[in-house]
């Protein structure tokens, strides 16, 4: 007796035969068993894990973060490629054929607004899913050399960002890229090259713009897609996400688990549809900005950066650029990069804010970095960029030397007390050390954002 | 002897014998790919390099010729939109070509003469009509061009800007 299957059973029609050679398992399984095999059976699906843990599920722990911001990328490639049919990338035509994209093309505002809004987001989502992996201790092994990898996603994001800002050629995006190729000339050693790779050294050559085009629309997304295959399979090869637990809970290794279609799918598909559903109002709604086309012999007043440098802006205005350019983010970067490498005395993966002492004392040193920046700066705005004794020190000593011996003898003041006053370990120094440096991102940016009028004064805006 | 410890004997021997060659292989390969990874990032940085008519400094001096000295009365700046520069004329006559780029990272400083300054609008740098830093971040001097006087004609030679330390006093040039 010969075996019928469904696929060379004659009654079925030809259509049918077509459609089972593409989906061999029925869409809408019903039985466990027919799940399992519509997961395998299916492409995209099947680079899921069968099951999960089930208290992974739970909203408040991943905040549905990491698939709002991969549902974003693919926006973005979507938007981003119609963008492609219609730009064009030199200095002459670019500016006019994004103003044709915003009032001739049919959908082109949409679209346009769309890859806008979605690029602002995702950098917001970004900070947010960063955060969060930080406060739940989802960085200690196995998942170490995950959080490199999203650091290394959350800069190409950031160059994503900044070469999409110059491709409208407009005022604003001619002078923050003049800026940031200028900045590129501060890096010791390879700054003059790379200035020079960039724009004709001075100013933004005729090969700026095609620079930025190839490295926006093909190399920056290759790596983004690259990543984060690579950032999904270390999160499956880790076991799935850190299962949260109370302080004094040990690890739980055996957390009961429940089969990914249709737990996590339905999940999955609601934030993306509900995150579409978000940008696609505030598309609707709110138009991209394009200023007025890009005029190399007039700098807007005041030139501002990208509200996600805007941080960087505000120390630009106050340290030697070598300082805020190389020094500090360097420092920031070194310290980010080694969080998950310090010699712990626990892990703390699953707890949020590692102990209830870790709580207060990184609410302490938000607070303390929430007086000290400010004040920093009022020193500097209104003391050392005026006193008599300051105007005659070299710029050297008086903007980068002094403030970097400043700053860090804050940071190792900050991290003595905390060891020796409050007994920290160093799960809780480094967190208080990361919620301080936010922090005090937070507030420059702001300050960048809300405080600076004409000419970059300090200004009060109530 | 067994057939199993026979087998296991032999393999040892052959691991032992081939760890030399293996070590000398694994490291010519390890050495070509090297090799051909360097000869890779050699080519795509050769493809990105700027070419070579921008920058150099052999490039030949471009003069440009600013008009009749008496056009300038002593303490006011000229802009010179094309040749991307200003001519100052100070108290005592003196020319001076400053480059309107601003020293701290690019972009072009308007001239107030009201306040007879350089006050530029990214990061609130300001200089003097000599150019020099009044109010930091800008780590240095504006940077000028070499001006010459010829027939009572002011040149200016936009080929090259000329750096000056923070500090620097200017070379200026007289009638
Ligand atoms: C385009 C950028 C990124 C995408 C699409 C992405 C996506 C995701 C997704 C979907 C998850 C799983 C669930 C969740 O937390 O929502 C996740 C987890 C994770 N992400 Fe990201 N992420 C990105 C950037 C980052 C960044 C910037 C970091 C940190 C520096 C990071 C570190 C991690 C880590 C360590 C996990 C594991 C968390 C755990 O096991 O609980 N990712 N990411
Ligand atoms: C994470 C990924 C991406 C980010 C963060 C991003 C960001 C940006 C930003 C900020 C702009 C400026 C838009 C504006 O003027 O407001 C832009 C423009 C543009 N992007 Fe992207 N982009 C991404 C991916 C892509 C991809 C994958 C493509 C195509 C293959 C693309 C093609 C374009 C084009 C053609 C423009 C110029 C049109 C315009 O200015 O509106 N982008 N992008
Ligand atoms: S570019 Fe002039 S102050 Fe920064």
């Amino acid at each position: 007796m010969t075996r019928r299957t469904s696929l060379d059973n004659p009654d079925v029609n030809l259509l049918q035969r077509i459609w089972r050679s593409v989906f061999p398992s029925p869409v809408r399984p019903h039985t466990e068993m027919g799940r399992k095999r519509f997961l395998r059976g299916n492409l995209i699906l099947h680079f899921r894990p069968p099951t999960v843990k089930e208290k992974t599920l739970i909203f408040t722990l991943s905040w549905g973060l990491g698939g709002i911001a991969a549902t974003l990328v693919l926006l973005q490639m979507a938007t981003g490629i119609l963008l492609k049919f219609i730009y064009v990338p030199t200095p002459i035509d670019a500016y006019s054929s994004v103003q044709s994209i915003m009032v001739q093309v049919p959908f082109g505002r949409l679209v346009r607004n769309l890859h806008h809004w979605c690029a602002n987001l995702l950098v917001v989502v970004l900070m947010l899913h960063m955060l969060r992996v930080f406060f739940t201790g989802a960085f200690h092994h196995p998942r170490q050399f995950n959080w490199i990898i999203g650091l290394v996603l959350f800069a190409t994001v950031l160059a994503a960002n900044l070469s999409g800002y110059l491709l409208p050629y407009d005022q604003l995006a001619y002078w923050a890229v003049t800026v940031f190729t200028a900045m590129m000339g501060y890096i010791p050693g390879i700054g003059r090259w790379l200035q020079q790779a960039l724009g004709n050294g001075s100013e933004l050559g005729p090969r700026t713009l095609p620079f930025f085009y190839s490295m926006h629309t093909a190399v920056i997304p290759l790596l983004l897609a690259g990543l984060m295959g690579f950032h999904f399979w270390r999160i499956r090869k880790a076991g799935g996400l850190v299962v949260p637990r109370k302080p004094a809970e040990p690890i739980d290794e055996m957390s009961p688990r429940v089969p990914v279609v249709p737990n996590l799918l339905i999940r999955e598909v609601s934030t993306a549809l509900a995150v579409t559903a978000t940008v696609l109002i505030l598309s609707i709604f709110f138009d991209a900005a394009l200023s007025a086309p890009a005029n190399p012999g007039l700098s807007p007043n005041p030139v501002r950066a990208p509200w996600y440098f805007a941080g960087l802006q505000e120390l630009l205005l106050h340290l030697h650029p070598v300082v805020a350019v190389c020094v500090i983010p360097l420092a920031a970067g070194i310290f980010l990069v080694s969080i998950p490498y310090f010699a712990y005395p626990q892990s703390s993966e699953g707890i949020w804010f590692a102990s209830s002492r870790g709580r207060t004392q990184s609410i302490n040193a938000a607070v303390t970095s929430m007086v000290i920046t400010p004040a920093l700066i009022l020193v500097d705005a209104l003391v050392v960029k005026t006193a008599p004794w300051a105007v005659d020190l070299s710029p050297v000593v008086r903007d980068g030397l002094l403030p970097l011996l400043l700053i860090s003898a804050l940071t190792t003041g900050g991290i003595f007390a905390l060891r020796k006053r409050w007994g920290a370990r160093l799960n809780e120094t480094t967190q208080s050390l990361f919620v301080a440096m936010v922090t005090a991102l937070v507030v420059l940016t702001l300050v960048g954002i809300f405080f600076r009028g004409p000419s970059m004064r300090l200004i009060w805006p109530f | 002897m067994t057939r199993q410890k026979i087998q296991q004997a032999s393999q040892t021997t052959r691991t032992v014998e081939n760890k030399a060659r293996r070590s000398l292989l694994n490291g010519l390969w390890l050495t070509l790919s090297g090799l051909a990874l360097a000869e890779i990032a050699w080519l795509v940085g050769s493809f990105l390099k700027p070419l070579k008519s921008n920058g150099s400094p052999d490039r030949p001096a471009k003069r440009i010729d600013a008009g009749p000295t008496d056009r300038f009365a002593p303490n006011t700046v000229t802009a010179f939109p094309q040749g991307r520069f200003y001519l100052a004329c100070l108290k005592d006559g003196g020319f001076l070509a400053l480059s309107r780029r601003c020293t701290h990272l690019g972009c072009t400083v308007p001239w107030d003469p009201e306040k007879e300054q350089f006050a530029c609008p990214c990061h609130a740098s300001v200089f003097d009509i000599r150019g020099n830093v009044i109010q930091s971040p800008a780590p240095r001097a504006l940077d000028r061009f070499a001006v010459s006087i010829e027939n009572n004609r002011v040149k200016v030679d936009i080929s090259r800007p000329i750096r000056r330390s923070a500090l620097g006093k200017a070379e200026v040039t007289y009638k």
